[in-house]
């Protein structure tokens, strides 16, 4: 090996990776030479930024391996702390607001029984909307699932031969895999929300119901735009990104067909729905076409516009720590020389409500403050769930779309309680995920081994002599085992850590040593 | 069976069981701020906004006019400024497209928040408030309300079609939690505390 091989190894960082190509538009040429006073052909170190980590691998209807790709997230280092940091922060920003409304758990409690009131009688609240959104000159229209959906809107936007559509997001979209399904038909969709457009613009779902890139650093989003706007794949200025997705949707905005928006609440007293946004692209949409086209999941319904200040109040400051959004949108009707157009979504929605154990997941507001607690979530990133919804609320929902493809999904958490502590609706999430793991197990969707592990722990811990006897057995066995048969794959639990050091005594043989006597 | 009337008979056949009142919400106004402009104008500018300073004497409006003198397009929907782009005269709302600043009165506004509604009959042409590159808006400080309670029993909610909660301009964090003002809609928001003339 020569002296110069060597020093490039043992120092690459001294050494510029590539020099200025000969035709380099920044040389300045006099009379066909380059001048090169005090010029550096070599071009400046940057650190390679870190690649994104991408979502779980989707094959099918298998079980989506969520702990796979959430050990690549946690592989990719940068990610996984600007991620969960991020979320933490949003947690904390949370508890600010809540603890500045001496009424909070007051509200919590308010806010779960007007769900639940509505949707126990949700036929009534439903049928009492479209009367009122009719009166006012709304075109109420019912979809039973995702491709029902799809067809309604398509159908809209045919009859006004509509052939661009600008969107604010919505969740209920996505799982009806609305844009896919647009693009298959030639029409062509625009997400006005930034966080929504830079996935859109990736091809990749959002990653979490309120922030959807915050699994993104600003890197990715530059590679993103770089090829997709035509921006500097070297500027990754966040003030510089947002700018530039503003001008390039503007003309979009100004230019499409139709306008598209979700809904976070629909009053049935009034007709009325109401949007929340932080970027005004709602009202863009809305506002800036002639045609205004909602999809709205039937759960979203609540009596009246009483009920609406609750909800407003908590959503916010559940989801991003702020008193309100910045915009708070009321439809009732069309304006003056439009047209609107409702679609209420059913799509598994009415068959939930019947699960005794999980309907009150349909109290649900979509705030994501359960995630932005969850510390699996934190430190996995939503699209390693691999399902329209992700993090806690994820969990209880994505089995009922698909009990085997989200099967492994409830196994995804410590049920350490908090996601259902911070939930504004007071939905018992820790409880229903572990409500969904039995169940899962016994419509026989657990994998083999997990199942088995279970069985013999169920076994073990309804006999006390039994359990006793093999945790002084494994107690023992830990502290003589060579590691190799500790920590081996068959060990989930010794994968990214220690075992715990083995107690000398069981705390059943100190009791009985102890105090035994006496009792 | 129309899709209508499917989803009804399921959501009926799956009615959760047990008794589910419907509570009453309280206005929850047992200790109100000191002062309303003042705990709007602190939430308010916690969200981005600006609430001007009101002159004390001469012309009332002169922090509005100081604010539209660099813009080329004004379009003021209120009698007390006139612009250069006339709302009567609004044919789509892509006509608004050039717009520096929109000047536009509130129906009302909240001090729990620091939102202002504004309603249809406020925007005349809906559009103009997202569109433009800069928002003004007038508000009566006699209309501010305590907090959102109060704010849903007003009549904006049952005769606007349209009618929206401004606290601040477009915002965005979706960039790995950077603040940006202006994602897509108005860069600014300011506020003049203004009585009503009429």
């Amino acid at each position: 090996m020569s002296a110069r091989q060597h020093q490039t190894e043992a120092q690459p960082s001294m050494l510029h990776p590539e020099l200025c190509a000969s035709d380099d538009p920044d040389a300045i040429v006099r009379d066909g030479r380059r001048l090169d006073h005090a010029e550096g052909a070599s071009k400046p170190l940057r650190p390679k930024p870190e690649k994104q980590p991408r979502g779980a691998l989707i094959r099918g209807n298998r079980p989506v391996n969520q702990a796979e790709a959430a050990a690549r997230f946690i592989a990719a280092p940068e990610h996984e702390k600007m991620h969960d940091e991020r979320l933490w922060d949003l947690r904390q920003k949370r508890d600010r607001e809540m603890h500045g409304i001496p009424e909070w758990e007051e509200l919590r409690s308010l806010a779960s029984a007007i769900k639940e009131h509505t949707l126990a009688h949700l036929d009534t609240y439903l049928e009492e909307f479209e009367v009122h959104a009719t009166a006012t000159g709304v075109h109420v229209h019912w979809a039973r699932d995702a491709a029902e959906h799809n067809r309604i809107v398509h159908g809209i936007l045919r009859d006004h031969g509509a052939r661009s559509l600008i969107k604010s997001k919505s969740m209920l979209t996505e799982e009806c895999g609305f844009r896919h399904y647009m693009a298959s038909v030639g029409i062509d969709v625009i997400e006005t929300d930034l966080g929504e457009r830079i996935q859109q613009l990736d091809n990749e779902d959002p990653s979490h119901v309120v922030v959807p890139a915050v699994h993104k650093l600003r890197t990715d989003v530059a590679q993103v735009f770089a090829r997709t706007l035509d921006t500097d794949p070297d500027n990754s200025d966040v003030h510089y990104l947002a700018e530039r997705q503003r001008e390039a949707n503007r003309p979009l905005i100004l230019a499409a067909d139709a306008g598209m928006t979700g809904a976070n609440f629909a009053v049935a007293e009034t007709g009325t729905f109401a949007v929340c946004t932080n970027e005004g692209n709602a009202d863009l949409s809305a506002n800036v076409p002639k045609l205004h086209i909602a999809s709205i999941g039937i759960e979203k319904v609540i009596p009246r516009l009483e009920h609406l200040a609750v909800f407003i109040r908590l959503l916010s400051r559940s989801a991003l720590g702020s008193p309100i959004t910045q915009y708070t949108s009321h439809f009732r009707g069309p304006r003056a020389g439009g047209e609107m157009h409702v679609v209420l979504v059913d799509n598994g929605r009415s068959e939930r409500l019947g699960m005794a154990e999980f309907w009150t997941s349909l109290k649900c507001i979509r705030c994501g403050a359960c995630m932005n607690t969850c510390p699996v979530y934190r430190r996995s990133g939503g699209l390693s769930y691999g399902a329209t919804y992700s993090g806690p609320i994820g969990l209880i929902i994505d089995p009922t779309f698909n009990a085997r493809k989200y099967s492994n999904l409830p196994f995804a958490s410590t049920l350490n309680g908090s996601c259902s502590n911070v939930c504004p609706v007071k939905i018992n999430i820790h409880e229903q995920i572990y409500a969904w793991r039995r169940v899962l197990v016994e419509r026989h969707e657990v994998p083999l081994a997990k199942k088995a592990a279970m069985k013999a722990a169920g076994a073990l811990l309804s006999r006390p002599a039994a359990y006793r006897a093999a945790i002084a057995a494994a107690d023992t066995a830990l502290a003589h085992l060579p590691r190799f048969v500790v920590y081996n794959g068959l060990n989930a639990w010794g994968k990214h850590r220690e075992v715990p050091h083995p107690p000398k005594q069981t705390f059943h043989s100190w009791y009985q040593a102890n105090r035994g006597a006496r009792s | 069976m129309s899709g209508r009337d499917d989803i009804l008979a399921a959501v009926r056949a799956n009615r959760p069981r047990g008794d589910h009142p419907l509570p009453s919400v309280p206005l929850f106004d047992r200790s109100p701020p000191a002062s309303l402009l003042a705990r709007f104008k602190e939430n308010l500018h916690r969200m981005g906004g600006e609430v001007l300073d009101l002159p004390v004497s001469g012309d009332l409006l002169a922090p509005v006019r100081a604010k539209i003198a660099s813009g080329n397009v004004v379009c003021s929907v209120v009698p007390e400024i006139v612009g250069n782009r006339n709302i009567a005269g609004i044919g789509t709302p892509q006509d608004l497209a050039d717009v520096d600043f929109a000047i536009v009165g509130a129906s009302f506004a909240v001090a729990e928040t620091g939102s202002l509604l504004l309603s249809e009959a406020d925007l005349r042409v809906n559009a103009v408030a997202y569109l433009a590159q800069h928002l003004i808006v007038l508000l009566d400080p006699a209309d501010i309300l305590a907090n959102l309670h109060h704010a849903y029993r007003r009549p904006e909610f049952r005769g606007n079609h349209y009618c929206c909660f401004h606290t601040g301009p477009s915002a965005t964090a979706d960039i790995e939690g950077v603040l940006i003002h202006g994602a897509q809609g108005v860069r600014s928001l300011s506020v003049l505390p203004l009585a009503r003339t009429a």
